[in-house]
């Protein structure tokens, strides 16, 4: 009986263990909707390195260059990419120059393809922010990356190829951010 | 100091007038048209939008500023950056009203619906969800003090004023519900060490920010200052990200998506840096205080008797104390830290000071509770291996102290200048 006894309790024990890492992983307050994939996906606009978000769509630089010119980018940013009020878009600072120095350029610095992609499209034109369709914004990248020497003009971008595409900068050349914990300074062995 | 006190004709001229008027047999004194005297000062009518929701007195006129030398609005109507008056703030907490504004590339202000918003939880997780702004306001709230400042928070040579120098921080009592609790709902995939935080406005604006500041104290916030959000402050919900430079406390909060990398959106790319030691030191602010009175632009009226008064603030927790010198550093006091030191909040210091009427600088430098200590920009240039001259730029979010120099004529001007 004793045997028996606690065998029970073993089980017992065993259930209500495994009661509670059920309730670690499931929801406490089950306040929330559950939304649709195709919500998710129409407002998931984050796209990462590996490109794994960019929707179907091409593009390439001749294509780019109308749609620099019909969008309106020229307004802003010059004719060339320069010589405008807007942040710069074509890099003249000589090739030897290190990636780094040519300056903020967002096709130049930029680490990956996709930021280039995930900006214009976020943030551009000024007044009609995501007013362009996935190809206009492949075209526009390819644009930038070939005035800047980055691609061939004939390359065709679209979400297989834009996240293979070898940027300027080195990842060894930009900051990747520190690990950060709860309660410690912001830089090792810095007092300040 | 020009003497107010009244004379007596004034007061009897007053009287009679009031006397007169009610020989004639008007209902009540005319109001607004009292003469200036402090016994009868002009009476405010009570008015159906004074009732509702009431503003200032006409005589207090602290005012926010454009900063940085472009203005706001600008001719479109765009909004860049704006500071907090300092030089007239008192306790630890900001007005709504005069909380610092700053935005990512000159902005409008969405006119959100809060019936119409909604906060989207995706990635890696278990349950994406979505929270309305009602289903929020269901969860479990918390309510914190804390400081946000600016990147651009910088003091220069220039800086005549301490709203120039450093009107970009702030300090508020925040409302809402901690992302931990948010992403337990969702619960979290293995892997998971990033996330992204996207705002609704017209760029949609993005940060990366580690999983690990994510579960310890971020929160959205939909509170501010015992009411609704500010419009300017991302009505009706925005990030907290207590500690780190304002940029990550992203505003009008639509969707959060957990990822395993940094992501490199939007404010990631203008946050991108070169030096691993200066991007760490633009994420976590360092401890930083600053003298508000007498600050720049203050008029001491003659030797005597000054409370000094300030405010400390650190990204990486709360103040532990605080040192104010009045001989341009060659001595330093502890201050009196006035009320609660706050994790990530603005504190407000205090030292009795009497002033000999001779020229002098007053300086102030806190320490937080992980033992960092506010640098002079002299330790910081002998730090970095760089020349003390004016264009020795602070790596990272500057932290300086700043010196305030007391002319013997009680004008207060920049140390820095």
């Amino acid at each position: 009986m004793g045997a028996c006894a606690m065998g029970m309790l073993k089980v017992l024990l065993f259930v209500l263990l495994m009661g509670v890492c059920a309730l670690a992983q499931s929801p406490t307050y089950g306040v929330g909707r559950t939304p649709s994939a195709e919500e998710i996906r129409a407002s998931d606009i984050s796209i990462g390195p590996t490109g794994a978000e960019l929707p179907p769509g091409r593009g390439t630089a001749k294509e780019g260059a109308q749609v620099y010119r019909r969008t309106g980018c020229a307004g802003c940013h010059g004719a060339t990419g320069t010589g405008g009020r807007a942040p710069v878009l074509k890099g003249t600072a000589p090739s030897t120059t290190k990636t780094w120095d040519r300056g903020r350029i967002l096709p130049i610095r930029s680490p990956y393809a996709t930021t280039v992609w995930d900006y214009i499209n976020r943030a551009m034109p000024l007044n009609r922010e995501g007013t362009l369709t996935a190809d206009e914004v492949y075209a526009l990248t390819a644009f930038l990356l070939y005035i800047n020497d980055v691609i061939p003009e004939d390359q065709v971008l679209d979400a297989q190829s834009l996240p293979k595409v070898k940027m300027p900068l080195r990842s060894d050349e930009f900051a990747s951010l520190p690990d950060w914990k709860p309660r410690t300074p912001r830089l090792k062995g810095y007092p300040y | 100091m020009g003497s107010k006190r009244p004379a007596r004709r004034d007061f009897l001229k007053s009287g009679a007038a009031l006397a007169g008027g009610l020989t004639l047999g008007a209902a009540a004194p005319a109001l607004g048209q009292t003469p200036d005297h402090p016994d009868h000062p002009e009476m405010i009518k009570g008015d159906k939008d004074q009732i509702a929701y009431g503003d200032r007195s006409r005589f207090v006129t602290s005012v926010r500023i454009a900063h940085g030398g472009r203005p706001s609005p600008d001719a479109f109507g765009l909004v860049f950056h704006v500071a907090s008056p300092l030089q007239d703030s008192v306790g630890m907490i900001t007005p709504s009203s005069l909380h610092f504004v700053g935005t990512t590339r000159g902005s409008y202000i969405p006119q959100i619906d809060p019936a119409k918003h909604s906060l989207l939880i995706h990635g890696m997780v278990d349950r994406p969800l979505t929270f309305s702004m009602d289903d929020l306001k269901r969860l479990p709230s918390v309510t914190r003090p804390h400081f946000m400042e600016c990147a651009g928070n910088r003091t220069s040579p220039r800086a005549k004023t301490v709203q120039e120098s450093h009107g970009m921080t702030s300090c508020a009592e925040w409302t809402g519900v901690l992302l931990s609790v948010l992403l337990k709902e969702c619960g979290l995939k293995p892997g998971a060490s990033w996330f992204v935080a996207e705002g609704s406005e017209e760029v949609k604006g993005a940060s990366s920010m580690p999983i690990a500041k994510a579960m310890d104290d971020c929160f959205v916030a939909y509170g501010m200052n015992g009411e609704a959000l500010r419009p300017q402050q991302g009505f009706p919900l925005r990030l907290m990200v207590p500690g780190f430079e304002g940029i990550f406390h992203t505003k009008y909060l639509r969707r959060i998506k957990v990822v395993d990398r940094y992501y490199l959106n939007y404010n990631d790319y203008g946050h991108l840096d070169q030096e691993p030691k200066i991007a760490a030191l633009e994420y976590q602010i360092g401890p930083k205080s600053v003298i508000t009175f007498p600050s720049g632009g203050h008029q001491l009226p003659g030797r005597g008797f000054y409370e000094i008064s300030g405010l400390a603030w650190s990204g990486g927790g709360a103040i532990r104390k605080v040192e104010v010198s009045t001989d341009g550093g060659r001595h330093w006091n502890i201050a009196e830290i006035k009320g609660t030191a706050y994790r990530m909040a603005h504190t407000r210091f205090g030292h009795k000071w009497n002033w000999d009427g001779q020229e002098t600088e007053l300086l102030s430098r806190c320490t937080d509770e992980l033992g960092q200590v506010q640098p002079s920009r002299a330790q910081l240039a002998k730090f970095w291996n760089k020349p003390l001259d004016p264009s020795f730029s602070v790596p990272g979010l500057d932290n300086t102290i700043q010196p305030w120099r007391i002319g013997s004529d009680g004008s207060v001007r920049n140390g820095n200048a």
